[in-house]
């Protein structure tokens, strides 16, 4: 059985002016004037302030912020020992046991890599560090997504012996020829999800699928240490300069807190606390209870399968490793900016600026107070406001998440992109992974991000080199 | 050093107080760039020989395994593991040559990785059907193609290759208890179940970690200014002594103090040592920490007695920082010293109290580590170089 959707439908005006390039009386826009907000005063090397480690070497997102104290060094070694190492099934007090009964992953290494993005698969290969939401239309509890009352909050395409798989997903790609301003051609691959091999029947038939790809891992404990006033200043001043860029903050069930707060990771803003997101990852991708989350991940027509083989007791990952994951993942380092002086970066950080690029993605961020010194009243660059923007029906995945609509995305910070390939050996960008380079990533802005992306579109070649070369020096 | 010092220092770190910035308020002395570019050419040539060394006893290891799949016996097996042994530990002199995306760290992956999930590769004691070895359906063939593509694949302890592949294929799984693996011979011999495929395996990952070794020697070979090392000669003196000084600082405070001892030290799970089927992580710790020293030093005595010697970070400190050179120099002979101490093997060494002797002195071979790796970034500052740690 087949269930293919259309989780991405090319926009109507994208082809609009494609047309109208290939007849050649598109004009050149001018670039607008940057607003003062807009211009960056991102001028060191201190992408993360005191928590910035250079190195450029594939371990560059796994260094931990320097200067943490001896008990804190510590739980981050181990958090990172349990990181990267798989887990087994089983369950306590076998070390490292628990895994599934379904799960996606063994390890947070299977897609955090080096720390770093996750990879898309070959085309028509399962997706493995690409991992597919699932709900069906209406609000959770909190007002989050409704799960699908067989296959839960996302499809897990492993299982332990003895269990099935709940079901593979594979994409497709078309391709979409468009050109650029100077007439140079280019292509973007559009993916079309199926899900195939299902385990448990079919998927509700008006299910809705999110693919979300595994983000880099630096930089998070700044993000949280970001006051929620200064994001929300970020937000009234889009709205009042108007430009059609408008960000807003999702609001999302904190558990801990036991109740609403801004969202900050995720995709979608969908988490709240870094330690709620670890929680959460562990849980609904490996399969592992933890104090926060101490249920099995399974819905209750899987039960029949599941249920024996999930031992009781005490969690998969205890209180102390949970802590040292989530202090591990707090305190990685982000990499220092490199080639600053370089005249092309320059240029291209002006062209960045002068497309209004930086009104989403704001070069400098302040963190508040934080447990760690390190993290605490820092001036930041990680090119992101943690907004919702609405990014056109190009990128949408009709999924809604508590206040994000298929159309938001959250702006993902853009710090270590430009060491993306060298850690992660790829350079598959967007939610998804589509973008097989920045450029078709650029070139898949839309909505709010519109005028941002034909800015880009019409710029010379060496202009949009100049770009590219001022973003992979972040 | 104790642990107050430690305690100013990673304060001074973290508030970037001027501990010493005689560097910026000194004259320029004449000849100060000419140390600067003597430095590192001593290093390019310490790490030409380092690297070449380790290519070489890695062909022996390739040698020594060629005679124990052609004549499986008790004799063949204990000399490929001694060839191990000794390729290993000369590699490990080597490891302060990372971290700066240098010819190493483009390979290193699939040369050195670990931790190593044994069950990815072969038969283990509660799984015998486990691992690409065994895996004929999922792996028809094995190809070099094969085992590159699997290494890290869907985790990070998922390692296909490299020296902690081999080693796991030499010694097999350690006992229940404690003490290195004793895989035997017979695994390799005609009648072991896949014994093809395994033998072709072991071949293989040999043959890769030459390979890849071989980019690397190339890529700091003397003479040609087109490779790595010509490159890092021709380049910006200080962002070559930041390589320099990011390679030594990163490998003696997160990797060694942090993931090779203190991990290990807290968990007190012998799978946390680097060499986990041989036991033999101690070996391989002293020679990491002395490959530090080398560079401080700038010297090296190669396997064939050739002793190079020249500036090294040390002088370059002295000229601007007398007192602080010697306190970098302290502690590294103190790190050295620290490890030395930690008595092998390395399984029973994390075990007991933490009053027992033997931790005792790992965990001054963690907070010497430490201390070490904050004072490289210290020195960095002393020379005006950018680097944070």
């Amino acid at each position: 059985m087949i269930t293919a959707l259309r989780a991405n439908v090319f926009p109507v005006r994208w082809m609009a002016w494609s047309a109208v390039l290939l007849l050649g009386v598109l004009a050149v826009q001018p670039a607008e004037p940057n607003s003062p907000e807009a211009v960056s005063d991102a001028t060191t090397e201190l992408a993360g302030g005191n928590a910035t480690v250079f190195d450029v070497s594939p371990k560059a997102f796994g260094f931990p912020v320097p200067g943490l104290d001896e008990d804190s060094r510590t739980s981050f070694f181990i958090g990172h020992s349990f990181f990267i190492r798989n887990w087994v099934a089983g369950g306590p007090p076998a070390t490292r046991a628990g895994l599934g009964p379904l799960f996606n992953a063994r390890a947070c290494s299977a897609c955090h890599a080096n720390d770093g993005r996750g990879r898309p698969p070959e085309p028509g290969q399962p997706l493995v560090q690409v991992l597919m939401r699932v709900s069906v239309p209406g609000a959770g509890p909190h007002g989050g997504a409704l799960p699908d009352p067989v296959y839960g909050g996302q499809i897990e395409g492993q299982a332990i012996p003895g269990v099935r798989p709940e079901a593979d997903v594979v994409a497709t790609y078309a391709e979409l020829p468009g050109q650029f301003g100077d007439g140079e051609t280019f292509s973007l691959r559009s993916p079309t999800y199926s899900v195939i091999n299902h385990g448990y029947g079919p998927l509700a038939p008006n299910a809705l699928l999110s693919p979300r790809v595994a983000p880099a891992m630096c930089g998070l404990g700044l993000l949280e240490a970001v006051p929620e006033s200064e994001l929300k200043a970020i937000a009234e001043r889009q709205a009042r300069e108007g430009h059609g860029v408008q960000g807003h903050l999702n609001s999302v069930w904190d558990a801990v807190a036991g109740k609403m707060a801004i969202g900050r990771f995720g995709w979608k803003a969908e988490q709240p606390t870094v330690f709620q997101q670890s929680a959460t990852a562990f849980n609904e991708d490996m399969g592992l209870t933890s104090p926060l989350l101490p249920q099995e991940n399974y819905t209750k027509a899987e039960a029949a399968v599941c249920e024996m083989k999930s031992p009781t007791g005490q969690p998969d990952v205890s209180a102390r490793i949970l802590h040292d994951v989530v202090l591990y993942s707090r305190t990685l380092a982000v990499p220092g900016r490199r080639s600053m002086t370089d005249a092309i970066v320059l240029r291209g950080q002006k062209l960045f600026e002068q497309a209004r690029c930086a009104v989403c993605h704001a070069p400098t961020l302040h963190t508040g107070a934080s447990d760690f010194p390190q993290l605490a009243q820092q001036t930041i660059h990680p090119y992101s406001d943690l907004l919702l923007h609405d990014m056109g029906e190009g990128l949408s995945d009709h999924r809604p998440v508590y206040d994000a609509t298929g159309n938001d995305w959250r702006t993902p910070p853009l710090w270590g992109i430009g060491l993306v390939s060298t850690v992660s050996g790829h350079t598959f960008f967007l939610h998804d992974g589509r973008a097989r380079n920045l450029t078709e990533a650029i070139l898949w802005h839309g909505g709010e991000a519109q005028a941002s992306r034909e800015q880009y579109r019409n710029l010379s070649k060496s202009d949009r080199d100049a770009l590219l070369a001022f973003l992979n020096a972040l | 050093m104790k642990a107050s010092s430690i305690l100013i220092l990673l304060v001074a770190t973290c508030l970037r107080l001027p501990l010493a910035t005689a560097a910026a308020d000194l004259p320029a002395k004449s000849g100060a760039t000419e140390l600067k570019r003597a430095v590192i050419a001593n290093y390019a040539a310490l790490a030409s020989a380092g690297f070449q060394d380790s290519l070489e006893t890695a062909k022996k290891l390739q040698g020594a395994v060629n005679e124990l799949l052609a004549k499986p016996c008790e004799e063949t097996m204990a000399a490929a593991r001694q060839a191990w042994l000794s390729a290993h530990q000369t590699y490990s002199f080597t490891e302060t040559f990372r971290f700066y995306n240098g010819p190493i760290d483009q390979v290193e992956a699939l040369v050195n990785s670990w931790p190593i999930d044994a069950s990815y590769i072969d038969s283990v004691a509660d799984a015998p059907d486990a691992g690409i070895v065994n895996d004929v359906a999922s792996h028809p063939k094995i190809s070099r193609a094969v085992v590159i593509s699997l290494n890290a694949k869907d985790g990070k302890q998922n390692i296909s290759t490299g020296y902690h592949a081999i080693e796991f294929l030499l010694w097999g799984q350690p006992p229940e208890g404690r003490g290195a693996g004793n895989r035997s011979w017979q695994d390799y011999a005609d009648g072991a179940k896949n014994v093809e495929r395994r033998r072709e395996y072991l071949r293989l990952v040999t043959d890769l970690v030459v390979e890849h070794l071989e980019t690397v020697a190339d890529a700091w070979a003397n003479g040609d200014s087109k490779n790595f090392r010509g490159k890092f000669l021709a380049k910006d003196p200080k962002a070559a002594l930041a390589d320099i000084l990011m390679g030594m600082g990163a490998l003696s405070g997160p990797e060694l103090s942090g993931e090779r001892l203190t991990t290990a030290y807290e968990t007190k799970e012998r799978g946390e040592q680097e060499d986990c089927f041989s036991n033999s992580t101690c070996d391989d710790l002293i020679n990491n920490a002395a490959g530090i020293e080398n560079v401080f030093l700038g010297h090296y005595t190669a396997l064939s007695g050739e002793k190079i010697a020249g500036p090294g970070v040390f002088d370059l400190l002295k000229q601007v920082d007398p007192a602080f050179a010697v306190k970098l120099s302290e502690q590294v002979t103190t790190a050295v010293a620290a490890v030395r101490d930690i008595p092998p093997p390395f399984d029973q060494a994390i075990l007991g109290t933490n009053e027992a002797p033997n931790r005792v002195a790992m965990k001054k071979a963690i907070t010497a580590l430490q201390a070490q790796s904050s004072m490289v970034a210290q020195a960095a500052k002393v020379l005006s170089i950018r680097l944070k740690l």
